[in-house]
């Protein structure tokens, strides 16, 4: 391990990025309402109740978009500066201010968070637009839109904080947004259930967060992004460095549905449609590989700690794709790929100064083709009675053809074909996981060869759901109420959302990866990539990556395209059976942690009755027996009033004198 | 040709106690010459202007004492340093916010004090005086009167201007005890109990000041200070001087073993003037001990802190526990103010500068709490059921705890108010009073006397429990809808004299003087309801006032504590 310690030393300026400017005016001034907006929206549309019922979700587009514009303005701005001034930090107002304590609420203006300033509002507008449709019915739709804009500012506030514990302010925010929403149709119990266990999912990881915000606090005195990730960054030890790292290690899991903490993102998909697009595929479950990657500077200082990140990054990635290839639900189906695809951004994120910039590159992307294919499915359950199951899908390519044709183009994107999106992120993360690490030959071997097989697993399970929906012969049920199935296309607001992605999922990762462009727009954070050659040239890892997914296509195919799809599923292998049910981590759970902790609350339960209860009421016994002698004392004569003065008075001058020193 | 020097008397430092004095006076010339319809508007606007002046002169005197530590003018007599300024300004402030709420007639027209106090309860003439709608405006004056006094109390520099302060600012009160318009009896009787234990502490405190004068040779507050710090043969006599000193400053905040008069007093006297009552002079009381113990006798520090522990977790206890067994809102406040003087002694006791500091700042968020409390109090009423279901005419407050239940929901503002009042009363983060309580548990802390803040910090747990029991109650309850008026026949066979009742329905409390006015309104309506009242408005404000206090400070205490902090050091 130590060689590594070498390395990172050996890079300082590959981790350090120039020092942020403050802002003194212009348009940076205006950041504060990219918050702000959508605050606003949600404060109306929450307390406004049903008078704001008619145009409620107007309002709630409006604030996303004027938020996107606001954020396209304050990006145009960064853009003219020379590259090394393009870190800013705006201090809105001193916040706490306790002693030694010392924290402004502030905001950090540079290209990692105006990426996802952007994407964020780009996305999320879109979403917003999709929703207006999606949610026609709904007789709460104002509530939905309001929470939506909740969503917003909190996410943005966690991208925009200067500071970690402001951006804890946003993980919370992002945390309770996603719960509202998990849990919006909470009529129905399971739902309820779901929402509530992606919030104790997340309430684990968050401890992880407050956890690393104590260290830092004791070992920086400061949670500052200026004096933790500064110059001190280096200055702490090893060990310091690594426990803060694993702490926003765990933090991201949560957050990230990354093993082992994963098992949430799957019930998530309780929540409406655009939800799981905006929140559970592109935007906020990847609020883990933003913390990773914006804590740069701590993680090139504790090399166990990044390894861990790959390993975890690993396990995610292949147990996401396993799980994704035995699931008919075509929620649940995107949900494993969306997890499988974090743990591809985790990893590169772990791989050090070569991965960050490709994590990220793959969340844009990502978020583009995911988000794609979450409203494409919506638009599917939109023309099938709400029906999610894969195999009562089957040739709606000929029904619905644009929801068919931007549907393949997140499909193609997300298998790697060039030239779609996917393709330019997701190779260079293989490409990075196969560059050999000085001392550990075998790391290079095994994360390249997991992110190898992945892909091809990626290939098969995303073709089965892509074929199992469009292709092939129909297996529709009836409706809900036995009257026949008409497929038709969604109207026009859900279809341009879906066309605008679909263009982003063809053409964004071309654009971005042509010169090395969005690569170079990150180095004033992630630092400049050393561009080191993989175990293998890169030539070949394209064909073989290509290679790999070309056989999961066609085996997907010839299962689900080619040949009869079964409507009942059919038994299957025993790891089909297990990946039906996550791998049967909710048992490991129950068995690990929730019964043992409840045998706890139990017995804690009833010490707290025998024990703590029992001394408390018999304190307040004695106190309400000692209340009703005084009752008693006053006896409302003004003779014992005065006697009892008197008394008392005596007895403090008797004392007093006795006590005379 | 005589010798005879006039003393120069400093105009500028006394103003905030000569507006006062003069306002009140003047106030008096007014009800013997301007007609009888107009001499409220004109009694109001005389002492809103002469409390608001008072402020005003405060803050004109501000950055001088600021500057200079202040100055002892008088001869010596008063001291206008840091802390008088701190405690005037506090005083004329609440003065302002009680007064605000003692001049709202409320929607019933009727103001909470008798048409004609001097007839007797129940007679055709105290029938006659209401009828004709004739209203008692010498309480204006009387209220100046007092305020006067306790504008004095806590700048007295010799014991003698102490005694007469004293003197001024009770007799007023003693009076407006008894004063109220329902439930006569029980008001005339609480101003006797009180006007009695009042002489004999002042007694007590005669007695007092005679025995440290025998020892000091002096009144003067510095000479007294120089001659405990000399060796003598006679501590025993400034020992106990000093005792039966501090016993008369004790009975006024309400300490125990001197508290008994408390909960009769405030449960008896017109709500509005006990709001008036329990801050102000809580404010003006501690002023004075505080100057008493720090600058008097601080030699004494080590013989008297015995006395002022013993108070101080007496005071705590016997205020939390008795608040626990009571029934009737205005006593809960009562003992729930008792325990607030034995937090406040806390600080006292702290015996350094963070607790001057702490006390100063917890009285100010104290009083504001309290004026706005019975000010909620003042306008939760019973109103009368008729035998045909329909609603009559509005009574007295509806007291009995049982009757606040469900106003959560009849009156969400209201009853939102008062919870916030009772959890700053109770302590609880983000309002003021646990930004008090925090400091003075601290300064104790910090002066040594830790096992005091134990206590304090436990007792405000157990008195979480009744505050939390009330807010309960108003918003989780449902309300039991009429009362009945239960006989008399239990508030016969309490104590058997002309005591209290404590456990019956407020509205079976004025059965005992059958022949009051309230007894022959509750004998015909057999029921009554709980309503809320509407202000004409000046109540509302008072109560917004103190609401938005409670919360700012509770927010942001910080930038007070440092006023504070700045000026708080007493002049020797």
């Amino acid at each position: 391990m130590h060689t590594l310690t070498t390395l990172a030393a050996s890079l300082p300026a590959a981790t350090i990025g120039p020092a942020p400017e403050p802002v003194s005016g212009g348009i940076y001034l205006v950041a504060p309402a990219l918050v702000g907006i959508p605050v606003l929206s949600a404060a109306i549309l929450l307390l406004g109740g049903r008078r704001t019922d008619r145009w409620g979700h107007w309002l709630g587009v409006a604030a996303s978009s004027l938020s996107f514009v606001f954020g396209a303005a304050v990006f145009v701005a960064l853009l003219g500066r020379p590259a090394d001034q393009r870190v800013l930090d705006l201090s809105v107002r001193s916040w706490i201010d306790a002693g030694a304590f010392q924290v402004d609420a502030g905001i950090r203006l540079d290209p990692l968070s105006l990426t996802f300033v952007l994407l964020v509002t780009f996305v999320g507008t879109l979403i917003h637009i999709y929703s207006v449709a999606y949610m026609e019915h709904d007789v709460d739709r104002r509530r939905f839109f309001a929470y939506l804009n909740l969503f917003v500012a909190a996410m943005l506030t966690l991208v925009l904080a200067n500071s970690y514990l402001l951006l804890f302010v946003g993980w919370e925010g992002v945390g309770l947004a996603s719960y509202l929403l998990i849990g919006f149709w909470n009529y129905r119990t399971d739902y309820a259930v779901a929402a509530k266990k992606a919030f104790v999912a997340n309430r684990i990881g968050d401890l992880g967060l407050i956890i690393a915000l104590g260290l830092m606090f004791a070992n920086f005195g400061s949670v500052g992004f200026l004096d933790v990730l500064g110059e001190r960054s280096g200055q702490v030890s090893e060990g310091v460095a690594t426990a803060i790292g694993l702490m926003l290690l765990l933090a991201a899991c949560g957050k990230s549905a990354q093993f082992p903490l994963q098992s949430w993102l799957g019930d998530a998909m309780a929540g409406p449609t655009p939800v799981s697009a905006l929140i559970h595929a592109a935007t906020m479950v990847t609020a883990g590989v933003y913390l990773i990657v914006r804590s740069a500077p701590i993680m090139n200082e504790a090399p166990t700690a990044q390894l861990v990140v790959v390993i975890v990054g690993a396990i995610t990635l292949l147990f996401g794709a396993i799980v994704g290839c035995a699931k008919d639900d075509i929620k649940k189906a995107l949900a494993a790929s969306t997890m499988s695809q974090i743990g591809y951004m985790i990893l590169a994120a772990g791989l050090g100064p070569v991965g960050y910039a490709f994590a990220i590159f793959h969340l844009v992307t990502h978020g583009f083709f995911k988000a794609g294919m979450f409203l494409g499915a919506g638009s599917v359950m939109h023309g099938m009675d709400d029906q999610v199951d894969m195999r009562r899908f089957g040739g709606l390519a000929r029904y619905m053809k644009i929801t068919w044709l931007t549907f393949m183009a997140g499909w193609l994107a997300i298998l790697g074909i060039p030239p779609f999106s996917g393709f330019w992120s997701k190779d260079k993360i293989i490409e990075a996981a196969f560059v050999p690490v000085e001392g550990a030959e075998w790391r290079a071997w095994v994360f390249g060869t997991v992110t190898l097989v992945g892909a091809g697993i990626t290939a098969f399970y995303m073709s089965r759901l892509f074929f199992m929906t469009f292709e092939g012969e129909r297996r529709w049920s009836t409706k809900r109420d036995g009257s026949a199935q008409h497929p038709h296309e969604a109207p026009r607001l859900m279809t341009w959302p879906m066309i605008v992605l679909a263009v982003g999922s063809v053409g964004l990762g071309l654009y971005l990866a042509l010169g090395g462009k969005f690569v170079e727009w990150l180095e004033p954070v992630t630092g400049t990539p050393l561009h080191e050659e993989p175990v293998l040239p890169e030539w070949l890892l394209i064909t073989l990556t290509l290679g790999v997914v070309v056989v999961g296509t066609v085996i997907a195919y010839r299962r689900y395209a080619a040949a009869t799809v079964p409507v009942v599923p059919p038994l299957g292998t025993a790891l089909t059976r297990a990946a039906r049910v996550d791998l049967y981590q909710d048992t490991v759970n129950d068995v690990a942690l929730v019964e043992p902790g409840q045998a706890l609350t139990r017995s804690l339960v009833f010490a707290d009755r025998a024990v703590v209860d029992g001394a408390v009421t018999s304190i307040a016994r004695s106190q309400i027996g000692l209340g009703e002698i005084t009752r008693r004392v006053q006896t409302g004569f003004v003779r014992s009033y005065a006697a009892t003065m008197l008394l008392g008075l005596v007895v403090l001058v008797v004392v007093v004198l006795a006590t005379q020193s | 040709m005589s010798d005879f020097t006039a003393p120069t008397i400093a105009w500028g430092p006394l103003s905030p106690v000569i507006i006062v004095l003069l306002a009140a006076v003047v106030g008096v010339l007014v009800e013997a010459f301007v007609p009888a319809a107009r001499r409220r508007v004109v009694q109001l606007a005389l002492s809103v202007v002469a409390l608001g002046g008072a402020l005003v002169a405060v803050a004109a005197l501000w950055s001088g004492v600021s500057e200079d530590g202040g100055t002892a003018v008088l001869g010596g007599s008063l001291v206008v340093d840091g802390p008088t300024l701190v405690l005037q300004a506090t005083l004329a402030l609440l003065a302002l916010l009680a007064l605000l709420v003692v001049v709202d007639r409320t929607e019933t027209g009727e103001d909470a004090f008798a048409p004609s106090a001097a007839s007797i309860p129940g007679s055709d003439y105290e029938e006659l005086a209401r009828r004709k709608g004739v209203q008692q405006t010498e309480i204006y004056p009387l209220l100046l009167f007092a305020t006067g006094g306790m504008l004095i109390f806590p700048a007295a520099g010799d014991l003698l201007t102490l005694f007469v302060a004293l003197e001024v600012l009770s007799l007023p009160l003693y009076l407006l005890t008894g004063m109220a318009r329902r439930r006569r009896l029980l008001s005339q009787e609480a101003s006797m109990k009180y006007f009695l234990l009042g002489a004999f502490t002042s007694a007590l405190m005669l007695f007092g000041i005679a025995l440290v004068y025998g020892y000091s040779g002096s009144l003067r507050y510095s000479v007294i200070a120089d001659a405990t710090k000399e060796a003598s043969g006679l501590d025993g006599l400034l020992l106990v001087g000093s005792v039966l000193i501090l016993a008369g400053l004790l009975f006024k905040v309400g300490a125990a073993p001197f508290h008994t008069w408390t909960p009769d007093v405030y449960q008896g006297a017109p709500t509005p003037i006990t709001g008036f009552m329990a801050a102000c002079t809580k404010v003006a009381a501690f002023g004075a001990l505080l100057r008493i113990v720090y600058v008097v006798l601080p030699g004494l520090d080590w013989d008297l802190s015995v006395v002022l522990w013993t108070v101080t977790i007496l005071t705590m206890v016997v205020g939390t526990v008795g608040a626990l067994v009571q029934t009737d809102m205005k006593r809960v406040l009562g003992y729930s103010s008792i325990a607030h003087a034995g937090f406040i002694l806390t600080g006292v006791v702290a015996l350094n500068q963070a607790g001057v500091t702490a006390v100063l700042f917890y009285l100010l968020v104290y009083g504001a709490a309290t004026v706005g409390a019975f000010g909620v109090v003042w306008l939760v009423r019973e109103r009368s059921v008729q035998s045909d279901g329909s609603a009559g005419a509005v009574l007295g407050e509806a007291t009995h705890l049982s009757q606040w239940a469900g106003l959560g929901r009849s009156n969400p503002a209201l009853a939102l108010v008062f919870a916030l009042f009772l959890l700053s009363f109770a302590g609880i983060p983000l309002t003021a009073g646990f930004a008090g309580k925090f400091a003075v548990f601290s300064a104790a802390i910090e002066g040594g006397a830790w096992p005091l803040a134990l206590i304090g910090v436990l007792s405000s747990s157990a008195a979480a429990f009744f505050y939390v029991r009330i807010i309960v109650l108003m918003f989780f309850t449902e309300p039991s809808g009429s009362t009945e008026a239960e006989g008399g026949a239990v508030a016969a066979s309490e104590d058997g004299a002309a005591g209290l009742p404590l456990d019956v329905p407020a509205s079976g409390a004025a059965l005992e003087g059958s022949a009051t006015g309230l007894a022959v309104e509750v004998r015909a309506a057999a029921t009554t309801t709980t309503t809320v009242v509407g202000t004409e408005g000046f109540a509302a404000v008072a109560i917004a006032v103190c609401a938005a206090t409670t919360v700012i400070l509770g927010v942001a205490p910080s930038w007070l504590l440092e006023l504070i902090g700045g000026v708080a050091q007493f002049l020797p």
